[in-house]
This record gives structure tokens, sequence and C-alpha cells, in this order.
């Protein structure tokens, strides 16, 4: 049943958008502090993340049709009358989805790892360059798939008890949302605990500590990009195959730069990154919320508040004499 | 900070004497400046075409529709260099703030306000003369411009915080700002499913140069890379910054103004950026709207890039790219490629340009003093 919330109906959005925006705030965050733990700094995330929308939209689409086709010719070559495959979905279809964008997110990251593993070569212009070249090829091959309809990421209705469909909205949670968090516990375990974390550390904060045991850092720093790749690629997923749950050119609009913005706000702290992504995720919400109950006036401005929010956060914490509390010694991007 | 500018041998150095070794040396060292990024464009079209044989299209046709849309014709020669006027002062916006080792990425913001200002200061003005008015749009545009690139680097200087990061979020915030305003207050109500500003008086429209169907942005644009060169090649304010671009620390221990010197080349390029926008809406579009954020911003970077923040060789590359994005409507329609296909070529060079940084000072036949020792 439909009920009139007026007001409320506001911070129930903003939570319910928290929860839903966040997450691909989430994992690029998550990814960019692997990648800066180890010393580098990719600013080409944003890329990543729309190549990973793009990808994760077309393949699960594709997979999703092919499946599709084959149970219509199953049945047909069993001298069945084929089935009725208009409400056919198919959630593993989008989980491949995920897992090809993981995948390319991982490519792109070793080519900017490897990239910046060569002389001479400034490691925020590269970002920069694979921003670029990453939304360029997005587009590229992403034209046939702006019409299709593929697959949804399945989500847990949390709240399916409750009447108001505003609350059950608010709290339906998509997996990708529990698996962001429960690596996000994992990270701050492991950088801590692990040998491998350890190593990170090690080799971002002191590459000459790092040499002096034996460590490769350019190998070590492209790993840790490759990954941090992977974590944008599924955060591009999220946001073709879930919310906003389509693929169009303006996917994105900066979500990957915030993000690593907001790793520097989050002090390198995988469980800080989680609070700063639902900082974020309430924030973007904030324009479409005050639509809904009628506030019309300033949508643009109101859209740009993560934007503004970002710019704040960065100001109020970075500084102009001392080092950053938390920051590795070697990153470009605080010295 | 970091090492943007490459050290191009131009150090301080007592005066050589001009001999016939020092003549082929001097040579030498500058031909490593144009053959390293030619190399790289070059390599950047054998990749491109392979990448455009795979799917089956004539990589050969596709670099001639390119060659004719973009310099092959009067008609695409003129394309060119229109489109190119923007480029100009976009790619200084990166590159005058390079020279303190900043890497400015928000030029796209400057360009948008510019605009904007220029569209809003006309209205007042729809009954003033043209040599009031044009002037008064021009200061508009680079005082908003310039504020906004102005504003990046002092938050890089006061706080410390990042200047691509910080421009690139107050280039999202510019173009809501603008959105907000051409739909709200500064709304013509005649602008039906493109809101725009009101459109600018005739007189206030800016035209050709004589003889060419290009508009006079294109001759203000070079001479304002001119100017930019002069400033930081041939000045003492150009030569701090790039002490300052070099050695924060040594800078400030010599006494030089490093906070006035980030403020003040980021506002000069973004300044410029505003110019830009100006342009655009007074011998263009006639009005500030949507068009206005055009990626011009972000097309200009990789011009930047690719004259290594040179404002001189900003001029050269800025037309090679009008004219590449001039062909892009050709490409699309005669071989059926995306509207993509630019921005994936223009990537893969900015890509290559960035690789090719690794080869300056590699080669012996570049470094007469490795040469002569090996």
């Amino acid at each position: 049943m439909e009920t009139d919330l007026g007001w409320w109906a506001v911070p129930l959005a903003l939570i319910g958008g928290a929860i839903r925006i966040s997450t691909p705030f989430l994992f690029v965050s998550l990814g960019e502090t692997i990648t800066e733990k180890s010393g580098r700094i990719n600013l080409g995330l944003e890329g990543t993340l729309v190549f990973g929308a793009m990808i994760a939209y077309g393949m699960a689409y594709l997979i999703g049709d092919a499946w599709t086709q084959a149970e219509v010719a199953a049945a047909l070559a069993q001298g069945l009358p084929a089935p009725d495959v208009s409400a056919r979905s198919y959630p593993m279809a989008a989980w491949l989805g995920v897992a090809i964008a993981a995948f390319a997110g991982a490519v792109f990251g070793l080519v900017h790892g490897l990239i910046c593993s060569l002389k001479r070569v400034n490691d925020i212009a590269v970002g920069i360059a694979m921003m670029l070249f990453g939304m360029g090829i997005a587009f590229y091959f992403g034209k046939p798939f702006i019409a299709p309809a593929a697959p949804d990421l399945p989500s847990i209705p949390f709240a399916g008890w409750s009447d108001i469909a505003q609350v059950r909205d608010a709290f339906n949670v998509n997996v990708l949302f529990i698996i962001g968090i429960a690596l996000a516990v994992f990270l701050w375990w492991a950088f801590r605990n692990t040998r491998l974390g350890l190593i990170l550390r090690v080799v971002g904060d002191s590459a000459d500590a790092a040499r002096a045991l034996g460590y490769d850092l350019n190998l070590v720093r492209t790993l840790a990009t490759a990954v941090g790749g992977a974590f944008a690629g599924i955060a591009g997923a999220f946001l073709s195959l879930y919310y906003p749950g389509s693929w169009n050119e303006g996917i994105s609009s900066g979500q990957g730069l915030m993000a690593v913005a907001l790793v520097i706000f989050a002090r390198w702290n995988p469980i800080a990154c989680f609070w700063a992504a639902m900082l974020f995720g309430g924030t973007s919400a904030l324009g479409p919320a005050l639509q809904a109950v009628g506030v019309t006036g300033g949508y643009y401005l109101f859209n740009a508040a993560p934007y503004i929010l970002t710019l704040g956060l960065m100001i109020a914490t970075s500084s102009k004499n001392r080092a950053m509390a938390g920051a590795p010694g070697e990153l470009s991007i605080t010295r | 900070m970091v090492q943007l500018v490459g050290d191009g041998g131009d150090a301080i150095a007592p005066p050589p004497r001009i001999t016939g070794r020092s003549v082929v040396d001097w040579i030498s060292r500058r031909a490593e400046a144009v053959v390293i990024p030619l190399g790289a464009i070059l390599v950047g079209i054998v990749l491109f075409g392979v990448f455009v044989g795979i799917q089956g299209h004539d990589p050969f046709e596709f670099y001639n529709l390119m060659y004719t849309g973009g310099f092959g014709r009067q008609l695409s020669i003129e394309n060119a260099l229109s489109r190119a006027a923007p480029l100009l002062f976009a790619a200084l916006c990166v590159a005058l703030p390079a020279r303190l080792g900043l890497v400015v990425i928000g030029g796209e913001g400057a360009i948008v306000l510019g605009g904007l200002a220029a569209a809003a200061i006309a209205l007042p003005l729809a009954g003033a003369p043209a040599f009031v008015g044009i002037p008064a749009m021009a200061l508009a545009a680079m005082i908003v411009g310039g504020l906004w690139i102005g504003l990046a680097g002092a938050l890089r200087h006061y706080r410390g915080v990042n200047e691509t990061i910080s421009s690139l979020l107050l280039a999202y915030v510019a173009i809501a700002l603008m959105n907000q305003i051409v739909e709200g207050p500064l709304r013509d109500p005649a602008s039906l499913n493109k809101p725009s500003t009101a459109p600018i008086a005739d007189q206030l429209m800016v035209g050709n140069l004589p003889g060419l169907n290009v508009h006079w942005g294109f001759a203000v644009g070079v001479v304002a890379c001119i100017i930019a060169w002069i400033l930081i090649d041939r000045t003492t304010w150009g030569f701090s910054a790039r002490i300052a671009g070099g050695n924060v620390r040594a800078a400030q221990i010599q006494g030089l103004p490093v906070g006035k010197l980030i403020i003040g080349f980021c506002a000069l390029g973004g300044a410029f950026a505003g110019l830009a926008g100006m342009f655009e809406v007074a011998a263009v579009q006639y009005s500030a709207n949507g068009s206005l954020a055009a990626r011009y911003g972000y097309t200009g970077i990789l011009i930047a890039f690719l004259a290594r923040h040179n404002p001189l060789m900003i001029i050269p590359f800025a037309i090679l790219l009008g004219g590449i994005e001039a062909s892009g409507g050709l490409i699309q329609r005669r071989m059926g490629l995306p509207d993509a296909t630019i921005l994936v070529f223009e990537g893969l060079l900015f890509v290559l340009i960035l690789i090719s940084e690794t080869f300056y000072g590699r080669f012996r036949i570049f470094n007469p003093e490795k040469r002569r020792a090996g």
C-alpha cells in the first residue's frame, strides 16, 4: 500500500540512498586504498568504472540472451512448444557480468601499473590519460547496449515485512553492498595482520626499506594497481546492473574520482572508507529525495552536493605544512 | 609537487660560444623534443589502424577520411581552425600551471562559467557598441574563469589540497551552476527544448577573420599562446615559476613568492579558458547553454601534454587535434564507426605520449656529450 510520508520521506530516502548509492564509492575507494597503500595513485579509476559498467552490462545482456535462446532451441529440439521467455531473468548472467568487469578492471590497472613502472613517467598524468581512454573505449563499444535490458543483480529485501513502499525500497540491500562491507573489514584486518598487507605497507611507506628487504617495488605496485582496478570494475558493474541499472554514456559523473578523494579523507583506513562511502551515498540522494517531496528549485545545485562535500572534506582534512596522518610515505599526491 | 616539465637542457647555463659543433649539438638536443612526440603519434596511428582493421574496417580509408575531413580542403581546414580556437585556450589552462609542477585538469569548468559570464554581461549591454560590449564580455569571462582556477591554486597553496582532484570537482560544480542558472534566473523563455540565455545583441557577435570562415577566437588564441610563451620563457616571473616548479624549498629560500606564482599562473590559465567560453558564446552559440560543456577542456589536457607544456607548441597540436575532431563526423557517416572513435584515438595518443616521456635522454644521437663519450 502507498502511504504518504510527507517530509519523513527525505531522511528515509537519504538512508536508502546511502545504502544504494554508496556501493560503487565503497568498492572504488577500497581498491584505491590498496593501490595507494603501495605508494601509487590511480586517478584513472573513473575510466575503469565507466568501462566496467559497459562491459558488465553488455556481457550480462549477451549471456542472458544466449541462454534464453538456448532454452528455446532445446525445447523446440525436443518437439515441445517454445517456452515463454519474455519474463526470464538470469541473475547468474549478471554475476558473470560482474566477474568480467572485475577482470577488465584488473587489465586496466595492470596497464596503468606497467606504464607507471617506466622511469620518468608521472602517475597522475597517466591516470588522467587512462581515464579519458577508458571512457572513450567504453562509449565506443557501448553504443549497441544502450537500448536492450540486461538482467539485474539480486537484492535482499530486509524490510519485506513493512507495509510502506518507501521503507521496503530503502532497505532493499544489494548483495554487493554486503560483500563490500565484508571486504572493508577483511582489508582492515589484512593490512595489519597478514604478510601481504605488511609487504604492501612497507613498499608504500619506504622504498628504501622495501628494497633492502628484497621486494620488487614495481611488481608489488603494479599488482596493487591491478587489484584496485578490479574493484573499480566491480563498482562499474553495480552501476549498470543494479543502480541506476542501465548503461548509458552519462552513467558516472565523477564517482570514480570522488572515491579517490574519499580515500584521502578516510586516511587510507578501509573501515573509514565505508563510513565515508555511506556519507557520499546519502549526499548523492539529496537532490532526488528533495525532488520527490516537491522541492524542485535548486535541482542542479543539490545534485552538485557530493562534489561540494568532497571539496569541503578535502579542504578540512588537507594541510599545508604537515604530512597527513596515516599517509603512505611514497605517495606523490600528499607530498 | 611533481616534475612535469622535462629538463630540455635549458636550465641555468652560461651562453655558449657559437661554433659549428655547438650548432649541431643545439639541433640534436632540440630534435629530441620533436622526434620523440612524433614517434609516439606515429605509433598511435599504427596501433589505432590495427584496432580499426581488426574490426573489418579499412584503416587507410579511415586516415584518408581523417585527412580529408580535417585538413584536405579549404572548408575542412577552416573547420579545423575553428575547432582549434577553444582548444588553444584550454591547453594554456593546463600548460601555465604545469610550469609550477601543477596538474590542473578542470579547465572545462572555467570555459563553461566564462561563457556564462560573457552571456550574462551581454544582457544589460544589449544597446552598447561593439567596442565596449565585446571587451566587457571578454573581461567578465576572464575574471570568472581566473577566479575559478585561481581557487584551485589557492586551495593548493593555502591548504595543500591536491589541485588535480579539486579542479575537476570544481568543473562538475561549474557545470551544475551553469545548468541551474540557464534553466532558472537567466533562462530565455523562447528557448524551449534547449534551455539557453537570451541571445546576445547582433553588434556583440564576433565575426570571422578576413577572407576565412574562421572566427576571431582563433587569432586571439594564437596571440594568447605567444604571450604565454613570452611570459614563461622571457620574463623573471616565468623563470621564478620554473624554479618553484622544480623545487619549492629552493624557491622559498630564494625568497620567491611561491604562493603568488601558484595562484597567479592558475588564475591566468583559468582566464584564458574563460576566453574560450566567451568566444563560444560570442562567435558560435550566441547564447550560453549546455553546449558550452563540449569537452574542450579535456582535449586541451591532451594538447598541453603533447606540446610538453610549451605554449608555442600548443598552436600546431591544437590545429592537429582540431582537425582530427573536425573529421569525426565524416568518419562516422562514411564508415559507420561510433562517434566515440575519435575519443579512443585521442586516449591512445595520450597514453602513448606519456609512455614516450621515458625515452628522453635515452638515445645517444640526441645527447651530444654522451654521443662523443661513447
